[in-house]
């Protein structure tokens, strides 16, 4: 560590947590090992006995692993999607949030990306994929668009990272060969800046396409069969925008826990869970129009399919998820968010978590219902998973803060220099651009 | 060529006996009664059960399910590593040693023809040593299905060559249409005029199992008359 530092770093609170760990960090993440290493003993059960141990069956051959999958790949949909729009707008309040934004995006996708390999029946013949890939097959294009976010995603969250790693570099913050390599030899000047500023142009206008189909691709898993209740044509806008949502609300979650844990008043106020939760408020919204023109036409249509999954959903023996996921997607969140009295902190992490539990059970309703009504008259069992399932949910939840931790262990989870550019330029660059909308003042006639 | 099935539900008595039949000659695992319960059975011809009308007027009735092989299969197309995939004789086939167990094609399925193998198959004592040795028995984690007895059809035509000539409707028959006791399946080419099915196929009582999604299935019911 550094020998008497000559002056406090203006930001000093976003080095803390990085300089001087503290030991309930190793706790945690002693805590969090011995799980991950329990789930990594059930996952290899599992490549031993077969998918036996899972409670999957016929019908019902997709279970919690499918559902993990949508759920975390929306997820990370959070993270560069919002912090390239938010960017892309050039809203100002972004500059502390997009970092955190991003880093959930490059986690939850490595672990979702991994769910569809956990839910092969032979992992060990997975290179099939590429030397036999069928490019007809909705599957492929996941790999492909899946391959394309994380690559894009994880390169968007390094870029504006660079300045950063050497201020801790130049900080002699251990290790040192770390900061050292991944610097890149960043001096900060005028030509690095510029070369930075276009990178991150570039990547943030790539990224949104890219983030957009993957969730689109991954509905079309569903689509593209002509299964009752899955064969739609809304279900690509409809996932991204359930994407969408629950990354906010992810994001929102963890910017509470952050505050809290870093002492990080200072940085996330109030106004930017305000402006947050009033875009989750308008994706809820959005959400319950999506999901109500998809079961509207569905029942005004009539077809018996269709109507068999319908009622399992509304009133069989899906209705308890069914209705919760309504209450906890848009009843709950829409209550609390509309009224400023409730727009709290506190209000907002409940809306958030129940929103992020709402949108687990809008998967878990879009994957098994549809498999549970097969449309000849099969006895239809009922699908309940098993330890191992929820092992390898844990397991992946537990590898998710493990790997936030950790990045937050050696990398400032709010980003230094954009906080610092931002008490630089920003208020003049905004002055300069409120300007610019202003009316021309009248043009004389001389000028004509 | 355009191997076919037709199921006479006249004559048939719905006594399972094809799905039996089906069952030993393909190497079908047997899963333990716990398995079984879960929903694990594995029935390449199945028996669907229908029940029709109400009391005083219920009829209940079993009718065999093999794969439909359709003309334009759902679960090909959705195939990731072409596992499973349609040969030019009309059959939707697996290759076992292809498939990644990703279960697809069994989400894609209509009809819910096809099984997974959740564990390494197996059989009673005894059972185990007494696999048919034309059939290839499934590794754990991979789909399977009805293939219409296509190991039956190599050794027919096989048979047919080393004889130089034609191969005849009566050499190649699935076990399903063999054991039919009341000859109520009967398979052959579709586009053979001089073939039974062919005949059957355009009897105004046939009918096919989901024929509005455009599947085009290759087997074929023939409806009850009263």
């Amino acid at each position: 560590m550094e020998h008497a530092p000559a002056k406090p770093h203006p930001d000093a609170a976003l080095l803390r947590p990085i300089e001087n760990p503290g030991r309930s960090f190793y706790y945690i993440v002693g805590a969090l090992l011995v799980i991950i290493s329990y789930t990594g003993f059930v996952y290899f059960r599992q490549l031993w006995f077969g998918l036996g141990v899972t409670g999957m069956a016929q019908p019902v051959t997709w279970g919690f692993y499918i559902i993990n999958f949508v759920f975390f790949i929306g997820i990370s949909h959070a993270g560069t999607l919002i912090s390239a729009i938010l960017r892309l707008s050039k809203a100002e309040w972004r500059r502390p949030i997009t970092r955190m934004a991003e880093v959930i995006t490059a986690i939850v996708l490595a672990i979702g990306g991994l769910h569809p390999i956990i839910d092969l029946g032979r992992p060990d013949r997975m290179l099939h994929l590429f030397y036999n890939g069928r490019l007809q097959s909705p599957l492929l294009w996941d790999v492909a668009s899946i391959t394309a976010y994380f690559t894009a995603s994880t390169i968007y969250l390094y870029i504006p990272m660079i300045p950063d790693i050497a201020i801790l570099r130049d900080r002699g913050v251990k290790p040192r060969w770390l900061y050292e390599f991944l610097s890149w030899g960043w001096q900060g000047t005028e030509k690095q800046h510029k070369v930075l500023d276009r990178a991150m142009n570039i990547l943030m206008i790539m990224v949104i396409p890219i983030a957009v189909s993957v969730h689109t691709i991954i509905s079309y898993i569903f689509a593209m069969t002509v299964q009752p209740g899955w064969h739609s044509t809304i279900f690509g806008p409809y996932f991204v925008v359930g994407a969408i949502f629950s990354g906010i609300a992810a994001i929102l979650v963890l910017m509470i826990v952050f505050r809290k844990v870093f002492r990080l008043e200072g940085y996330l106020k109030h106004i930017h869970f305000n402006y947050l939760s009033i875009l989750l408020l308008i994706m809820s919204i959005i959400w319950f129009y999506f999901t109500f023109s998809e079961y509207l036409t569905g029942f005004y249509g009539h077809e018996p399919n269709e109507m068999r999954v319908f009622w399992y959903k509304f009133s069989g023996d899906f209705a308890p998820y069914f209705w919760a996921m309504i209450a906890l997607n848009f009843a709950l969140p829409v209550a609390i968010l509309c009224n400023r009295k409730t727009r709290t902190i506190p209000g907002i992490l409940i809306a958030s978590i129940s929103v992020i539990i709402g949108m687990w059970l809008e998967r878990l309703i879009i994957v098994v219902p549809s498999l549970a009504n097969p449309r000849l008259p099969y006895p239809t069992g009922i699908y309940i998973p098993s330890h191992t399932e929820w092992m390898m949910f844990i397991g992946g939840i537990s590898v998710f803060i493990l790997g936030y931790m950790i990045f937050a262990r050696f990398f400032p989870v709010i980003s230094i220099w954009e906080i610092e550019e931002g008490r630089q330029e920003s208020a003049k660059i905004v002055t300069e651009r409120i300007n610019s909308y202003m009316p021309d003042p009248e043009p004389s006639a001389a000028g004509e | 060529m355009k191997w076919g099935m037709v199921i006479d539900l006249q004559k048939c008595t719905g006594c399972g006996e094809c799905a039996a039949a089906c069952k030993l000659e393909n190497n079908v695992a047997i899963v333990e009664a716990k398995e079984s319960e879960m929903g694990r059975t594995m029935l390449w011809m199945d028996m669907l059960t229908i029940y029709e009308g109400e009391y005083p007027r219920l009829r209940v009735r079993q009718i065999p399910r093999p794969c439909m092989h359709c003309d334009h299969p759902p679960c090909t197309k959705v195939c990731p590593v072409r596992a499973t995939y349609i040969n030019e004789e009309g059959i939707v086939a697996q290759i076992y040693p292809q498939c990644i167990g990703c279960r697809y094609c069994m989400a894609a399925c209509p009809y819910t023809v096809k099984y997974f193998n959740w564990y390494k198959p197996e059989w009673p004592p005894g059972m185990d040593r007494a696999t048919n040795p034309d059939v290839s028995v499934r590794p754990v984690g991979v789909v399977e299905k009805c293939t219409f007895c296509v190991h039956r059809l190599q050794t027919a035509k096989e048979q047919a060559k080393f004889e130089a000539r034609d191969l005849r409707e009566s050499d190649f028959q699935p076990a399903c249409a063999d054991s039919c006791p009341t000859g109520a399946i009967v398979f052959g080419d579709l586009e053979n005029a001089t073939h039974q099915v062919n005949h059957l196929a355009h009897s105004p009582r046939a009918t096919k199992l989901l024929e509005d999604l455009g599947t085009e299935p290759k087997v074929i019911y023939l409806k009850e008359v009263d």
